[in-house]
């Protein structure tokens, strides 16, 4: 059992309020991430779950009961961070012992958990080697390991692939999901990379400056973002946002494009304009097309095998029924 | 060309430092070879010619050779588990935040900076002077007889001294290893389970281990030579003659300087042995 409940939870350092009293509840067996710019307070508020920080005021629960005041390792949730902290000086087999050892299992038990770790997360071969031994998604393994073999009622992780390269982090997306599928075991997983967010997520809580600006499944926050932050921050590459004369003819202060609602033609459409950079990922290529009369270029999702040369005069026309309208204030107009 | 080319210049520029160190040590240590095999009494004679090993076999069958060298080992070592537990320990403290930390760790470094003649002095007749000095107040506060320090506990009383001097420079390297420790492996031990006591086993302890072994290393040789301590307290009394003391006082008290370097020649053998054990250690642990 894993349910978590924060309720108007408050931490400030000194006079500084990192998070204003703030509600969240996050179901047992969930996968829930908290994606937001750096700075925005994630990872204190994992801390705050964790009980690495005190809170200055609300309360936590854990399966209902009041933890707001239970040190962090009676709380029974296991943290991956982003720098690993394994502990050097032991081998693989004794970093993934120790949380057991401190909690005094038989030596047969840790053995059978150990193995059986060592075997989901490929670290067989590993398990007599230091931590500086070892490559850095290696390390990322053991790292989870040490967690598994606890058995925790929920895994916090703290932007545990930011330290691997692109490759190494598009794999251990996969093994995280699949351990989430597998386990069935609460997840709260914090990034500042909404691709990771979109991808692995049942629940992204959106955070800025403390404050939760959306929570909702990733195909909610894209379809329906509750405000301009929410629109600019979910979705790859980012939503054009039209203001003026375009937002006040469909009634709104800001209107939001998504690249991919926007169709281009080299005959006819609502907006003339210049290609300008391409973007090529092979199945698709993202073109910046400056418009007529517009500052900032607005960037279009083509197929791959669409041919425009820089400086070619193109036209665009955007999905009416796909555009996100909102007021002065940023605000999500329905 | 050009690597061979400024090889040579470096060689060439490096020459005189070479030669200054080389000249520096050697002089010395062949002076005290070359005394180390002749009869040479200043006030009863002067130099008398090669006796070639009668003064080490002397030097060795004194009586004074092995306590001598039982003092020294005592010494050192208990100087070196006081300071490394007191380091461990105070490091640990100052690594906490609190008020005044600035003023506090410039306070635990100042003992580094009196000279060991002075502290010597100041430790004697202030704190161990059985009617004057502080402690003797503080023993009658309680009613009780006065310590006489120096005589009744002389190899205390020297590895008192002598660790109060020494007790900063191992905490300050102590503190710089605490300081470097990622703040992670103990919140992550914390969330294992790990309570205060085996955080520092585990985790701090291990991570130390290094930054104690050059403690250790460097006390030793530096410790292995204390003589200042010695004679400005006891004077070789009660006991308390290191080796470094008993060819001090071959060579000036006995005016005997061919026995004296015959000594001095088995320090250089101790000390080396020493060094090599430790080397070997520091080495294990520098590989890790
Ligand atoms: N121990 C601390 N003392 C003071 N301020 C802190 C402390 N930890 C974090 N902060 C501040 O809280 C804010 C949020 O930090 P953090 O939670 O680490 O952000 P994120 O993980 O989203 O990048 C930052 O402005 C940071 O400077
Ligand atoms: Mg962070």
């Amino acid at each position: 059992m894993g349910r978590i409940t924060l309720d108007k939870v408050r931490k400030a350092f000194g006079d500084v309020e990192v998070i204003p009293p703030l509600d969240l509840t996050i179901e047992d067996g969930e996968f829930v991430v908290f994606v937001g710019p750096s700075g925005c307070g994630k990872s204190t508020l994992l801390r705050l779950i964790a009980g690495l920080e005190d809170v200055s005021g609300g309360q936590i629960r854990i399966d209902g009961e009041d933890a707001t005041m239970v040190p962090p390792a009676k709380r029974g949730l296991a943290m991956v961070f982003q720098s690993y902290a394994l502990y050097p000086h032991m081998s693989v087999r004794r970093n993934i012992a120790f949380p057991m050892k401190m909690a005094g299992l038989p030596q047969d038990e840790q053995d059978r958990r150990i193995e059986a770790a060592a075997k989901a997360l490929n670290l067989t071969d590993y398990l007599d080697r230091r931590p500086g031994q070892l490559s850095g998604g290696q390390r990322q393994r053991v790292a989870i390991g040490r967690a598994i073999v606890r058995e925790p009622a929920a895994f916090l992780f703290d932007e545990p692939l930011s330290n691997l390269d692109a490759a190494l982090r598009h794999g251990m997306r996969l093994e995280i999901s699949e351990l989430h599928k597998r386990l069935d075991t609460t997840m709260i997983y914090v990034t500042h990379d909404q691709i990771e967010a979109m991808t692995m997520a049942d629940k992204i809580v959106v955070l800025q400056g403390g404050v939760i600006e959306q929570v909702g499944s990733p195909m909610e926050l894209y379809r329906a973002p509750r405000n301009i932050f929410v629109a600019g921050f979910i979705g790859s590459p980012k939503m054009n946002l039209l203001t003026g004369e375009e937002a006040a003819k469909r009634g709104a202060h800001t209107v939001g494009i998504r690249p991919e609602h926007v169709s281009i033609s080299t005959t006819e459409g609502t907006w003339k304009g210049t290609v300008g950079v391409a973007e090529h990922l092979g199945s698709d290529t993202f073109l910046h097309v400056h418009r007529e009369g517009a500052v900032d270029p607005m960037t279009v999702r083509v197929d791959g095998e669409f041919s425009a040369k820089h400086g070619d005069t193109v036209w665009l026309t955007a999905q009416e029924d796909q555009i996100h309208k909102f007021d002065a204030e940023g605000l999500r107009i329905a | 060309m050009a690597t061979q080319h400024s090889r040579s210049a470096a060689r060439f520029m490096m020459a005189p430092a070479v030669f200054l160190l080389l000249v520096w040590m050697l002089v010395p240590l062949s002076m005290t070879l070359w005394f180390s095999f002749r009869r040479f009494l200043p006030l009863r004679g002067g130099d008398q010619g090669f006796v070639w090993f009668e003064n080490y076999t002397r030097f060795i069958s004194s009586s004074a050779f092995w306590p001598s060298v039982q003092t020294t080992l005592i010494i050192v070592g208990g100087i070196l588990l006081i300071s490394v537990v007191f380091g461990i320990l105070l490091a640990l403290l100052l690594d906490q935040p609190m008020w005044g930390q600035g003023v506090v760790r410039i306070l635990v470094i100042a003992p580094f900076f009196v000279m060991p003649t002075v502290s010597a002095l100041v430790w004697k007749n202030m704190f161990m002077d059985p009617t004057n000095g502080l402690f003797a107040h503080l023993w009658r506060a309680f009613g009780a007889d006065p310590v006489v320090w120096l005589s009744d506990a002389p190899l205390f009383s020297i590895i008192l001294i002598v660790s109060w001097q020494w007790l900063p420079f191992a905490t300050l390297i102590l503190l710089t290893a605490i300081q470097s420790l990622d703040s992670e492996q103990l919140e992550a031990a914390e969330m294992d389970g790990a309570g205060h006591l085996s955080r520092f086993g585990y985790i701090i302890l291990p991570h130390m281990s290094r930054a104690i072994t050059i403690v250790i290393l460097i006390q030793t040789i530096f410790l292995l030579s204390i003589f200042a301590e010695i004679f400005v307290t006891t004077g070789g009394a009660f006991g308390s003659r290191t080796l470094t003391y008993l060819i001090y006082q071959r060579v000036l008290e006995s005016q005997n300087v061919g026995l004296g370097s015959a000594g001095g020649v088995y320090a250089i053998i101790l000390a080396n042995i020493v060094a090599l054990f430790l080397m070997r250690i520091v080495g294990k642990n520098l590989d890790a």
